[in-house]
């Protein structure tokens, strides 16, 4: 068991220069050819937020009073998770000519994705920071704290891309379905408006969305310079350490079936 | 001493559903009518064979014996159905050439990507970078991106990368066929040099002269059963006489 251990930490060691190279890949790709390139991952939520301020921050005047960020610091943490885990699902088929060809342990295709997604997200905080800077939001010492959230998000997608890579291998309809999932994820979820204006019903339900916890998690550091209670920490970690540990457990089990259907 | 490359009854078998089932529908219909998992295929069936440092080893047969399955259980791109193999020390795959290379990175940046593949530091290939492209014969298409390529320089840039040094097991699956006759030449004395210089080697090939050649040792498939194993100029002779 130990020395099973052992050779896992090993073989990563030895591929973790593969994922660098594949974080690399991805970016490149991503922003080959187009002009402003990497800027686009600062100017993206920009836009974006400029759009929705426009039309929802009349509608929710009253009860939020810092919309712009308030709808960044939400919009950030939910689309690393949701752009993250979408490019996980279709990493395994994707790669199908690479698989079939060369030995590479294969959670390192899911794994990539989610960490090409962080160093999205890390770009994406700068415009987080200058809209920041520009209406004039104070700056909490507890925004030092925004990588636990950010660590637990990327703990809880990587558990969810392994899942999704998977399952994908066997029923292409996954890549369909998850699609509108992830819309109908993205209204669930209170990103552009405040959870006050839902019924009481709807709370409980919204209660069991894990983003609804992680985006309130990073909302409080940086809106409210609150360190969350050892509850919510507890909370947060608990759903992340689920989602990895059913991840691994499935991809696992059927990793060496991959080969077979793609 | 023990034996570089050791298989012991290996099997692999295949589900060759007509069609892939691949979407829920299908699958929940052939669960109700029981037709799912229905034809089994046996690639491989009870293979067995140990090959010594420095032997090589040429596995020969007919189109659809099982020979690049062979290749993929030992490269452990397969895993076969039941037995076991162990492999040890490096191992470099020829299978397919070119395998690992994103079409819209340029040869500079695949070089990178391809090493990482094999499990090569950056450093390591920010060395060997000048020999895989004096060797593969690209210097003026280093920032090209691959997709402009013709098939022959991928090819080209793949067998350098692939055996820029020498690894303690290589595996060959027909690739000598690459670019014109003198960099098929070229890459012809590379692989003797490598299996010279103490290597072993597992090699696919229609050509029974290649393989005597080539290999000290040889392993005739015959529908996924090992046929004959032994001296490569025996076993060849028994092949092609058959």
């Amino acid at each position: 068991m130990k020395t099973k251990l052992v050779n896992h930490f090993r073989t990563f060691l030895k591929y973790q220069n593969l994922l660098k190279e594949l974080v690399i890949r991805d970016i490149k790709v991503r922003y080959r050819k187009s002009v402003l390139g990497l800027l686009w991952t600062v100017l993206n939520p920009l836009l974006m937020m400029i759009v929705i301020t426009i039309v929802f921050s009349t509608i929710f005047k009253q009860s939020i009073p810092n919309f712009p960020i308030y709808y960044l610091a939400g919009s950030l943490i939910f689309s690393f998770n949701s752009e993250s885990t979408s490019n996980a699902l279709y990493s395994i088929i994707g790669n199908a000519s690479l698989i079939k060809k060369v030995y590479i342990p294969k959670y390192l295709f899911p794994l990539s994705k989610i960490v090409s997604g962080l160093v999205n997200l890390g770009f994406s905080l700068i415009a987080m920071f200058i809209v920041m800077f520009i209406t004039n939001t104070p700056f909490y010492s507890t925004l030092l704290l925004l990588p636990i959230p950010i660590a637990y998000v990327f703990v809880f997608s990587t558990g969810l891309g392994l899942i999704l890579a998977a399952a994908t291998v066997f029923f292409r309809d996954i890549a369909h379905f998850y699609g509108v999932f992830i819309l109908a994820w993205t209204y669930f979820t209170p990103i552009f408006y405040p959870v006050s204006i839902l019924p009481e019903a709807a709370m409980k339900v919204m209660k069991l969305n894990p983003m609804y916890h992680y985006i309130n998690y990073f909302r409080d550091l940086v809106l409210h310079g609150i360190f969350p209670s050892l509850r919510e920490n507890l909370l947060c970690a608990i759903i992340s350490l689920v989602s990895l540990i059913l991840g691994v457990f499935v991809f696992y089990r059927k990793q060496d079936r991959f080969v077979l259907y793609i | 001493m023990a034996a570089m490359i050791e298989l012991d009854n290996v099997s692999m078998m295949f589900n060759l559903s007509t069609e892939r089932v691949d979407n829920i529908k299908e699958y929940v219909i052939r669960l109700l009518k029981k037709e799912l998992f229905f034809k089994e295929f046996w690639a491989l069936r009870n293979i067995s064979f140990k090959i010594e440092k420095g032997d090589s080893l040429g596995v020969v047969g007919l189109n659809g014996s099982g020979k690049s399955t062979l290749l993929k259980v030992v490269a452990g791109i397969l895993k076969p159905t039941t037995g076991k193999v162990i492999v040890r020390g490096s191992v470099a795959p020829l299978i397919e050439l070119g395998a690992g290379f994103d079409a819209d990175l340029s040869a500079r940046e695949n070089i990178f990507l391809n090493g990482a593949i094999l499990g090569y530091s950056r450093e390591y290939m920010e060395d060997k970078f000048d020999d895989i492209i004096s060797f593969a014969e690209l210097q003026d298409f280093i920032d090209v991106p691959i997709k402009n390529f013709s098939s022959g320089m991928t090819a080209r840039l793949g067998f350098a990368i692939a055996t820029m040094n020498i690894p303690d097991v290589l595996i060959v699956d027909e690739v000598l066929a690459v670019g014109d006759y003198k960099f098929q030449e070229k890459s012809f004395a590379r692989m003797e040099s490598i299996i010279r210089s103490g290597a072993t080697v597992m090699f696919v090939s229609h050509s029974v002269e290649q393989v005597k050649k080539m290999c000290n040792k040889a392993l005739w498939l015959d529908h996924g059963e090992v046929k004959m194993f032994g001296d490569a100029n025996e076993v060849c002779e028994a092949y092609s006489n058959q």
